[in-house]
């Protein structure tokens, strides 16, 4: 039989330095850009051989955001100056909270989980820029316009229990989505004025 | 009895380093975990436009993306100081972004397809214009799902 053989230890001093070197690529190929933007959808493509139509909708159900080639703004037939003014007047538009008849009309809406509450489903928001609008600008409408929605919503889940809209169970935010849907919708673009 | 001994000279003891090793570890595994590595090349300028209400984009195998810019420095020589479209790794026009799109989408499993989001990343000086026939192109190509890339607004303006 023979002796047994020792098992000679494995110098590991080096290691620190080769998890350095892996350390230091990664550092360095790294490029922490998270991937965030706004979430939208399209509509659906319209068949080739179709024509946009009109489709009616009463003039109080529309709130008209156009967009020129200067980046100004015109909010139902208003010119509004600061960009951030927008979205109170959204908030205002989609809520109707006094039944204004200018406003969206309200209707009786059976929604799970909520029982009967009143919405304006019927509104949109129809968002109009031209062919040279900034992008900036762009973005920045419709980010006013989707804070609209999130400001409406957190409002709602407050009220009615008490919490962040975004701590509430997925059932529920499906629910609030009902009472408050976003409906922006964007036409072709046009050539206002302006060059 | 205690004995008090001071004229002995004091060593400091010699630190172990043995758990360096396992603490650059967590360090690189933390990097490797984030690291998101570089999709392309970018051949466009980009500086994304501001925003506040950002989500995340989840499942990023699902996400295609549209590079709208002005093409950089070197490309500037052979492709003119134009907005142009980048897909892949190439410039590319408004009429093969269907194509890219289709094809994209049919290496996707099946079950994924249509949860496929094109994210646009835009520059911030970009004209509507060219924005709105990549949107029309995506609309025909049944890519639905969008998304603005944006970053978080500062508020220091």
């Amino acid at each position: 039989m023979g002796k047994q053989r020792k098992v000679p230890k494995l110098n590991s001093s080096s290691m620190a330095d080769i998890s350095f070197i892996l350390l230091i690529f990664f550092l360095v190929t790294t490029s922490m850009d998270s991937n965030k933007g706004l979430q939208r959808r399209l509509p659906q493509p319209l068949p080739p051989d179709q024509k946009p139509e009109d489709i009616d909708i009463k003039k109080r159900n529309i709130f008209v955001v156009k967009v020129n080639s200067m980046n100004q703004l015109l909010v139902q037939g208003e010119i509004m100056n600061d960009v951030s003014q927008l979205k109170d007047k959204a908030k205002e538009f989609i809520k109707n909270e006094a039944n204004d008849p200018s406003l969206p009309e309200k209707s009786v809406q059976y929604i799970d989980y909520l029982g009967e509450v009143e919405t304006t489903k019927a509104h949109v928001i129809s968002l109009q820029n031209d062919v040279d609008t900034q992008y900036q600008t762009y973005i920045e409408v419709q980010n006013e316009l989707i804070a609209a929605y999130n400001e409406l919503r957190n409002e709602f889940a407050q009220s009615r229990f008490g919490r962040k809209y975004e701590e509430l169970p997925v059932e529920l935010q499906k629910s609030i989505q009902k009472v408050y849907p976003q409906n922006i919708s964007e036409a072709e673009p046009k050539n206002y004025g302006g060059n | 009895m205690a004995k008090i001994r001071k004229d002995e000279p004091r060593e400091t003891p010699e630190m172990s380093t043995s758990s360096l090793p396992d603490i650059i570890f967590m360090f690189l595994f933390f990097f490797m975990m984030i690291t998101t590595m570089k999709e392309v090349t970018y051949k466009v300028v980009i500086r994304p436009p501001q925003a506040t209400e950002l989500t995340k984009l989840e499942n990023k195998s699902l996400v295609r993306y549209v590079y709208i810019g002005k093409p950089t420095k070197e490309w500037q020589k052979t492709f003119g100081s134009e907005t142009r479209i980048q897909l892949g790794d190439a410039f590319a026009d408004v009429s093969q972004l269907e194509d890219f799109i289709v094809t994209e989408r049919s290496s996707m499993k099946e079950e994924d397809q249509n949860l496929m989001t094109v994210s646009i990343k835009a520059d911030k000086d970009t004209r509507m214009g060219i924005v709105t026939d990549v949107k029309q192109a995506l609309r025909r190509a049944y890519a639905l799902r969008i998304n603005y890339a944006a970053v978080q607004k500062t508020n220091n303006q």
